[in-house]
């Protein structure tokens, strides 16, 4: 009774040569279901959301920024996060020009099949998320580069006065 | 003719009397803990791995969250364990060369998974699923205690129904925000029992009849 005879997830297997269980896709074949959003896979150059961007998806992105990104690029997405502190290649800010002006589609692509020195997050991250990634850098990008004049009146009192930032 | 016995032996056969029932429930009672003990439930035993992975560093030190690793944990029943590229995902350039880390290179070139030893076995009888619990407020230091503190990860909790049953007879006492599930060091406010009721009703938390309903769990 508590020890079946079944497959719990990962367990060793006796059946197959190479003792796993969960087996690996088999070379050429597409999983079911996974092209249902092959219209959010945009070519590198494509510089549109191919989903709405609302406060969700934003939120959503802060929240999955945090988890993947942030440990490399840092919470600011400056570049200074702890594993490049422990070595890793720091990456480049997201507020150089290069990067601000780089279309969304090089964003997506670069979480899809990686860039450098950055291993792809195609895994760890699925394509809706990765857009909500991407607005979020977004988001972070135009954080640096607020023009005063659009800031409220009381974030600019604030600024006037040296206040906490 | 005399008395065969002296008087003091009904003193001694009901003294006898009672020790043996107090016997008998003294071994009741030694074996329903020994059921509990961590020789039965294995809690607190640090288990061999083939790479002494510290949970401590990369959490605490690296502040990684758990999800970096254990991606599947918010849509599946099973939190996932990583595969060999999550490790090499940083593990690429930092302590490239140590020893320590050669069991995961070597499975990397080889594409042969690092054979981790299983920590947390529930009986195969038990239906249990991580993200229902982690959407609905139950943070991962509830059940897996203070990861970020232990250098090697052990079970903290015994993994036995009553255990389960403690908080599914009275879940308000142990529900937080969803914003605080992922957090280790959430300590439950003064008026934790408010709280977790009004994230019971907000979670839409099933009534304590259907949570201790035999198939709830057992299906």
């Amino acid at each position: 009774m508590a020890d079946q005879p079944k497959y719990n997830p990962l367990t060793a297997s006796t059946f197959f040569d190479d003792g796993r269980s969960a087996r690996p896709l088999v070379v050429g074949t597409v999983p079911r279901g996974s092209l249902a959003e092959d219209n959010l896979n945009v070519p590198k150059d494509a510089d549109t959301f191919p989903v709405p961007v609302t406060r969700e998806l934003l939120a959503r992105g802060r929240e999955r920024f945090n988890i993947y990104c942030s440990v490399c690029h840092g919470l600011l997405g400056d570049g200074n996060g702890m594993v490049p502190r422990r070595g890793f290649r720091q990456p480049p800010s997201y507020h150089i020009d290069r990067l601000r002006e780089a279309p969304v589609g090089h964003f997506y692509d670069v979480i899809t099949n990686s860039f450098g020195a950055m291993p792809d997050y195609a895994a760890q991250v699925p394509p809706r998320d990765r857009w909500a990634i991407i607005a979020y850098i977004r988001a972070l990008q135009f954080s640096q580069h607020a023009p005063l004049a659009e800031l409220p009146a009381e974030d600019r009192a604030r600024l006037g006065a040296g206040g906490p930032r | 003719m005399a008395q065969i016995f002296h008087p003091s032996t009904n003193t001694i056969s009901r003294v006898s009397l009672f020790s043996v029932l107090f016997l008998i429930a003294l071994l009741l009672w030694l074996l329903a803990e020994f059921q509990r003990s961590s020789y039965i439930t294995e809690a607190n035993v640090e288990r061999e791995q083939p790479v002494q992975f510290s949970h401590k560093h990369h959490v605490a030190d690296d502040g990684i969250d758990c999800r970096y690793c254990h991606t599947s944990v918010e849509t599946s029943a099973f939190a996932g364990i990583p595969p060999t590229k999550t490790c090499m995902n940083c593990h690429s350039q930092i302590f490239r060369d140590s020893p320590y880390l050669e069991p995961v290179r070597e499975s990397f070139r080889t594409g042969k998974p690092v054979e981790w030893t299983r920590v947390h076995q529930l009986a195969d009888f038990v239906y249990f699923d991580h993200s229902i619990h982690v959407n609905k407020g139950v943070g991962c230091a509830t059940c897996h205690g203070r990861v970020d503190e232990m250098p090697l990860i052990r079970q903290v909790a015994s993994l036995q129904m009553e255990w389960c049953l403690d908080c599914h007879r009275e879940p308000e006492l142990y529900l937080r925000p969803h914003d605080q599930v992922f957090d280790m060091a959430w300590q439950p406010p003064s008026d934790q029992l408010e709280q977790g009721s009004r994230l019971a009703k907000l979670y839409k938390i099933r009534s304590v009849e259907e949570l201790t309903s035999c198939s709830t769990c057992h299906r």
